[in-house]
């Protein structure tokens, strides 16, 4: 995914397109085949018919407009989780606190929202915006710091930072800041339009424009990692650290700043729901989505195009869950999820092997030549 | 009477923790993340109430609940061992599988979307006693209770005092070494694993036969309170026992407190993942940890 250079030769070329075939491509090609094919054993010990499940699945999620909709309010949130990962991970960091910052960026945009009371939507959503980014900025730094001072493994801070975070704004909550007999907080003025006040087809769906946000999200995680010259200190430290500490890099601060960012767009992504959908923070709102944004950056390829395809994908999964359930338990979704990206992460590698000895004759010749 | 009651209360905590953390030493020091205990402890919880069901019988209970933490952690080593994919990654992707597998055949087996029918544990009524020593009879009667403290000792000499526990240490620290001397790394590290999975899956067990019956995602995050007890305890078998003991003494601090309320329950609830951040960037210190963990052969 290095950036075109107009002098390629046409060996690099091919060699570009081998890469994105055994990197991109065929990994998460192979990973929907072994889903296809665990979903169909699980639809069969139900003794229901695989191609009916399936079909009831997409006429479920793509094929009206209500289903569409959820698709497109699961896929914004997946969307910014995915991002975040993707973020740390071409830093060479994981992330795994997506859910706490997730929600750290929707409670700190309700309180926010609280704060303003009436004032004008203009100046609301834009303030809104920023508190969540800086609420999930705040929680993504601290493992960043962590890190960076202590060499404190980012993978084990941020899996506790988010029992603490949770348990930390439950308590604000639960002792100060929710209606009573609710797990929320007070409504907030500030919000943006939902779908469905554009259309009437898409009534009781939560899709709403902070999609749009999600979508300039991705393309800004483009920009700044491809084209700019941080973005490209953040991949070259994900790549080779030694290699990047003695070109002049400094390692701990990429590590922080790719940690805060992180965190800042996992952030974002509380706004689906705070902004977008409920108005309120409400305990648990966030419901797996920073998880499954593991899921979504690894089957995205870590890269922003990739991972809105992915976020699309993952969330017709989870609301086809909700479509088949008739017929078999929802909780096949989660199995699916889960067996996707388990067939990913082991399929890189063995992907990459076998099409190495497959092309080992061919390009024997080739090097020969040369 | 107090004090009695406190430690009966601890007994009872801890028991699980000792038995996944004990596994999580197991397997980190091997060079396996032990992110999974927590997917491992769900799946021996079901299939020990699985077991248990069909069978009527405990002990069938318990050896259910090896055989499906077993069979999970021999996934996280074909993942990670054979086909040397991440170990982070692949321990999320394990517990997301266990969180859903469960849940859909807990739907198959029971038709239920929340927990199983009653199911025989161990342990009798107390023999009579009342309050604080029935929870302490009850506790004695129940062999996992005895496997749960035996295997702290065991772990230390399996791993300090075997030519196994020796070639776990080393395929954990210099991988390569190891290998070079002779030792079957991916063997060794498989082994581990699956030594983790089958005290990790007791520990699902113990938690699914003490209720009686399997509730949806009823390990609520002990798996990963047992990892971070490994942390804290600095993958020491002993060290770790102490801070199994530490948490649990912590949470049993918050149930008798519950009515007065005197520190929300929530701070409390954060006590062990606080400490083992706070361990991980001051006392441990950079050197701590295995060096090859995490890390392909």
């Amino acid at each position: 995914m290095s950036d075109a250079t107009a002098g390629a030769t046409a060996a690099e070329r091919a060699d570009r397109r081998r890469t994105l075939l055994e990197e991109a491509v065929l990994p998460p090609l192979v990973a929907l085949a072994i889903a296809l094919v665990v979903g169909d054993l699980l639809i069969l010990t139900f003794g229901q018919s695989p191609g009916a499940v399936f079909a009831m699945l997409l006429e479920g999620t793509w094929a009206n407009a209500y289903g569409f909709g959820q698709v497109l309010y699961k896929a914004t949130s997946l969307t910014f989780t995915g991002l975040a990962f993707a973020i740390g991970a071409r830093a060479g960091l994981f992330n795994i606190g997506a859910e706490s910052q997730l929600a750290a960026g929707g409670f700190a945009a309700a309180v926010a929202g609280l704060a303003l009371g009436g004032a004008p939507a203009i100046l609301a959503v834009p303030v809104c915006i920023a508190a969540a980014a800086v609420g999930g900025g705040a929680v993504g730094a601290v493992p960043g710091v962590l890190k960076a001072r202590f060499g404190a493994s980012e993978v084990i801070v941020t899996i506790m930072l988010n029992f603490v975070v949770l348990a930390l704004l439950n308590y604000v909550i639960a002792a100060h800041l929710h209606v009573p007999e609710t797990l929320h907080t007070p409504e907030i003025a500030a919000g943006v339009p939902r779908l469905a006040d554009l259309s009437d087809a898409f009534r009781g769906s939560a899709a709403n424009a902070i999609l749009l946000l999600a979508l300039a999200a991705a393309a800004a995680a483009w920009w700044y990692l491809f084209r700019t010259r941080p973005g490209f200190e953040l991949r070259a430290v994900g790549l080779q650290p030694d290699a990047a500490e003695y070109g002049g890099v400094d390692v701990g601060r990429v590590w922080v700043r790719a940690m805060a960012l992180s965190g800042a767009v996992a952030g974002l992504g509380g706004l689906n729901y705070v902004l977008g959908y409920k108005h309120y923070y409400e305990e648990g709102f966030a419901a797996g989505s920073g998880f499954l944004g593991v899921a979504v950056a690894l089957v995205g390829r870590n890269h922003p195009l990739g991972i809105v395809i992915a976020a699309l994908l993952f969330a017709t999964l989870s609301q086809g869950g909700l479509a088949v359930n008739a017929l078999v338990p929802k909780q096949m979704v989660e199995v699916l999820q889960a067996v996707v990206i388990l067939a990913v992460v082991t399929s890189v590698p063995e992907v990459r092997r076998v099409l190495r000895a497959a092309l080992r004759p061919a390009a024997k010749p080739a090097k020969a030549a040369a | 009477m107090i004090v009695v009651a406190f430690l009966a209360q601890v007994l009872r905590i801890v028991v699980p923790y000792l038995l996944a953390a004990s596994g999580g030493v197991l397997s980190e020091r091997a060079g396996i993340v032990a992110l999974t205990l927590e997917g491992f402890m769900l799946t021996g919880a079901f299939t020990a109430t699985l077991g248990s069901y069909y069978a009527g019988s405990p002990w069938v209970g318990l050896l259910a609940g090896i055989a499906g933490g077993v069979a999970l952690a021999l996934l996280l080593a074909l993942a990670t061992v054979r086909y040397k994919a991440d170990q982070v990654v692949a321990g999320i992707a394990l517990n997301l599988l266990a969180i859903g597998g469960t849940r859909f055949f807990l739907r198959y087996a029971f038709d239920s979307s929340s927990n199983s029918p009653r199911v025989p544990g161990f342990g009798g009524d107390g023999g009579g006693a009342v309050g604080a020593a029935a929870t302490l009879a009850a506790s004695a009667q129940n062999p996992l209770v005895w496997i749960g403290i035996l295997t702290v000792p065991v772990v230390a000499w399996l791993l300090y005092r075997t030519p196994f526990g020796l070639r776990v240490r080393a395929a954990g620290e210099k991988p390569e070494a190891a290998r070079s001397l002779g030792v079957p790394v991916a063997r060794v590290r498989v082994l581990a694993v699956a030594g983790a999975g089958a005290l990790a899956g007791l520990a699902g067990t113990y938690l699914a036969l003490d209720q009686h019956q399997f509730t949806d995602g009823m390990t609520a995050g002990r798996g990963f309170i047992a990892l971070a007890a490994v942390i804290f305890g600095r993958w020491d078998p002993k060290r770790v026992a102490f801070a199994c003991v530490l948490f649990a003494a912590a949470e049993t601090f918050q149930i008798q407190l519950q009515g007065a309320q005197l520190i929300p329950s929530q701070f409390v609830e954060m006590i062990p993942y606080v400490l083992t951040i706070v361990a991980l960037a001051g006392v441990v210190g950079r050197s701590a940890a295995p060096a090859a963990l995490g890390k392909a052969e």
